[in-house]
């Protein structure tokens, strides 16, 4: 114990500088560029008036596409505004499936387990473009192009992925005598699960909710072949004035996008547990 | 000795899969009575307890309570409380949710539960902890909210599932008294798990041990410890001193022949199913004196003789043991004074202490009717 002590008071007295920290800050300010360098860049063209080839930064600083974005005439707020409307509906409807999808896979010993959860995978397993195209075609037929159900449905499908596997997490995560103890003092299966399962995977449901809301929002490839050109989605906007060569209403666009995301990711940090994520996809 | 069953398993039956690991249970258990099921783990002790309980659904047979059959019905509707090893306390609720939800069930007032769980909490010793959560709590204090979550509600039957093993051994010896007090206080029917021989004597007024899914023997804890009706409920209550003899069985008494290590005496049968042949002879260490081998004062009428050599001798605390050669075997023995090593000693049963047992088992495996007929022939000689 004592020597334990001397030990460490002399390592304090003698600060010895560990060469390893020159390649290590080299690999971390790398990082720190790749990550951060082109959010400046972004960050710099929301509030650059004039920039051209071949200055490093723009000419002149502003607001004034700030006040175009904003302005009653301009179609960013209607954007967003649709924007989390899709995205809540959507929110909503992959927790509707995903709960008693989540459960089942948890609880129950199904057969094709594993399989279940990789057929969740398959929206994402194949190239957007041609499913996309062949949804689109097959919406028209129903009627669903251009409408916001065609857009849900197919953002939908696209989020269940995250909310099947985390709801299942979450869910195989609750001891299952927890439940047991409430069965066995009266506790009806239903009461069981709003009393004691619900309450208990609400972390981990939260997070899925949030997974599927980022995806809605950031969704285009669907988004462009269902909604455009009546579903106006930020994603849409931000594609247009990227295609016409405005960098400052993308930037704006993007920046706007990038707000709920990062807020998202501070808050889904919190919820989801250590022994939620341990189970995913499993 | 019991009225009516209240609590009744007829002929149950559990298996996942192809393993069975309950077969043909027949137990009854009269009203406020505390039977404890013993066994290693294993032996379908659970398995027992959460088939009552309704977690578990037995492939034939029947639970019944008061003459009702409750086999087919789910937990919630079984009037039992079960007090899980892991406690299984709601993590998001406080200690008064915990031991309210029952009653929150059951649509009473909020006053008239606000109350009852004060009661529970004075009761168990919790109070003043009402607003913790379970985090917060000892392993001891988490024990009584199980508890007190299972008694708020007053159950007719109180299920215990090993409640009192991940407790620390000192709290565990008040426990036991405390919930033995507590269910005859409220005479409650109990049926506690556990894998602990002392703790069911302790606290039950039946014991029942279990051994591959089967009822090995059913009696008070004084029968099975004085009167195992097998090899493997003797070694399991604690006689583990395992010798081998043979004897023939004459009129009220079995005779044992002299063996290469044991002198010839006669203990009487009592009504043991013993058959003529080879026995296997059990004793506890406590139970069996230790004396040199030039001693030759009288011994009591039966007691059986055995000749061997200390091995090695240790002190436990309170008396010497030793381990004694005999023959193949080695048995341990309690002596008050330590008795050097390679000392020729003799180590004397007395006939009370003896369990004897006919390998019956296999000898009917082999044999069939032979057997059984000489087992009736004995079984004849002793009446």
């Amino acid at each position: 114990m004592t020597s334990l002590a001397t030990t460490t008071a002399t390592a304090r007295r003698l600060p010895r500088i560990d060469l390893w920290w020159v390649p290590r800050g080299l690999v971390l300010g790398l990082l720190a560029f790749a990550i951060f360098g082109p959010l400046t860049n972004l960050v710099l063209w929301t509030v650059a008036e004039r920039w051209y080839f071949p200055h490093a930064l723009p000419l002149e600083y502003g607001f004034s596409y700030w006040q175009r974005v904003f302005s009653p005439r301009g179609n960013a707020m209607e954007s967003l505004a649709n924007s989390v409307f899709v995205a809540s509906l959507t929110v909503i409807v992959a927790l509707a499936l995903a709960v008693p999808a989540g459960y089942a896979l948890a609880r129950l010993r199904l057969p094709l387990r594993s399989l279940i959860l990789v057929a969740f995978l398959i929206p994402q397993a194949f190239p957007n473009l041609p499913v996309y195209v062949n949804i689109a075609r097959l919406f028209y037929g129903l009627g669903l192009n251009g409408t916001i159900p065609g857009v849900v449905l197919v953002h939908v499908t696209h989020g269940l992925v995250y909310a099947v596997w985390i709801a299942t997490a979450a869910f195989s995560a609750i001891d299952r005598e927890l439940e047991e103890a409430a069965r066995s003092i009266g506790a009806s299966a239903l009461r069981t699960f709003r009393d004691v399962t619900l309450p208990l995977a609400a972390p981990g449901l939260m997070a899925s909710a949030i997974f599927v809301f980022l995806e809605s929002l950031d969704e285009f490839t669907g988004s462009f072949f269902v909604g455009a050109p009546d579903v106006n989605l930020l994603p849409l906007l931000l594609y247009t004035a990227g295609a016409g060569g405005n960098y400052q209403i993308a930037s704006i666009t993007a920046l706007l996008l990038l707000v709920p995301s990062i807020g998202f990711m501070l808050v889904v940090e919190r919820f989801l547990k250590a022994d939620v994520l341990s189970r995913v996809g499993h | 000795m019991t009225p009516a069953p209240f609590l009744e398993v007829k002929k149950a039956s559990v298996a996942y899969g192809a393993t069975t690991v309950l077969e043909g249970i027949d137990l009854a258990i009269a009203k406020g009575e505390f039977v404890a099921l013993l066994g290693s783990s294993g032996c379908g002790k659970t398995t027992l307890l959460r088939t009552i309980a309704g977690f578990v659904k037995p492939v034939a047979g029947t639970i019944s309570v008061a003459g009702r059959d409750v086999t087919r019905l789910p937990p919630d509707k079984r009037g039992m409380a079960l007090v899980f090893q892991s406690y299984a306390l709601w993590p998001h609720m406080t200690v008064a949710q915990n031991i309210g939800y029952g009653l929150k069930l059951r649509r009473q007032p909020a006053d008239a539960i606000a109350r009852r769980v004060a009661e529970m909490e004075a009761l168990l010793g919790l109070t003043g902890l009402s607003r913790r959560k379970p985090a917060q709590l000892s392993g001891g204090q988490r024990q009584r909210v199980a508890l007190g979550r299972a008694l708020a509600i007053d159950p007719e039957i109180l299920l215990l599932d090993e409640p009192l093993s991940n407790l620390d051994a000192r709290i565990r010896l008040s426990v036991r008294h405390e919930i033995r007090a507590l269910q005859r206080r409220l005479g409650i029917t109990a049926v506690h798990v556990t894998h602990d021989r002392e703790e069911a004597m302790v606290m039950a007024d039946r014991i029942v041990i279990l051994d591959g899914g089967r009822i090995a023997q059913a009696g008070t804890p004084e029968e099975v410890y004085n009167r195992p009706v097998s090899s493997f409920v003797a070694a399991f209550m604690g006689a583990e001193n395992c010798v081998s003899l043979a004897g023939r069985v004459t009129g009220g008494h079995f005779a044992i022949a002299a063996g290469p290590t044991n002198a010839p005496c006669t203990v009487p049968l009592a009504g043991r199913p013993l058959v003529d042949g080879p026995v296997v002879a059990r004793f506890r260490a406590e139970a069996a004196t230790l004396v040199p081998a030039d001693d030759a004062s009288a011994k009591p009428e039966g007691t059986l003789v055995l000749s061997g050599r200390v091995e090695s001798a240790s002190y436990p605390g309170g008396h010497w043991r030793h381990a004694v050669v005999v023959g193949p075997d080695t048995v341990l023995v309690d002596a008050p004074a330590a008795f050097a090593p390679n000392t020729a000693v003799k180590v004397c049963v007395p006939p009370q202490a003896l369990f004897l047992f006919s390998p019956a088992g296999a000898e009917t495996a082999k044999a069939g009717p032979s057997a059984y007929k000489s087992n009736k022939a004995s079984e004849l000689a002793g009446a």
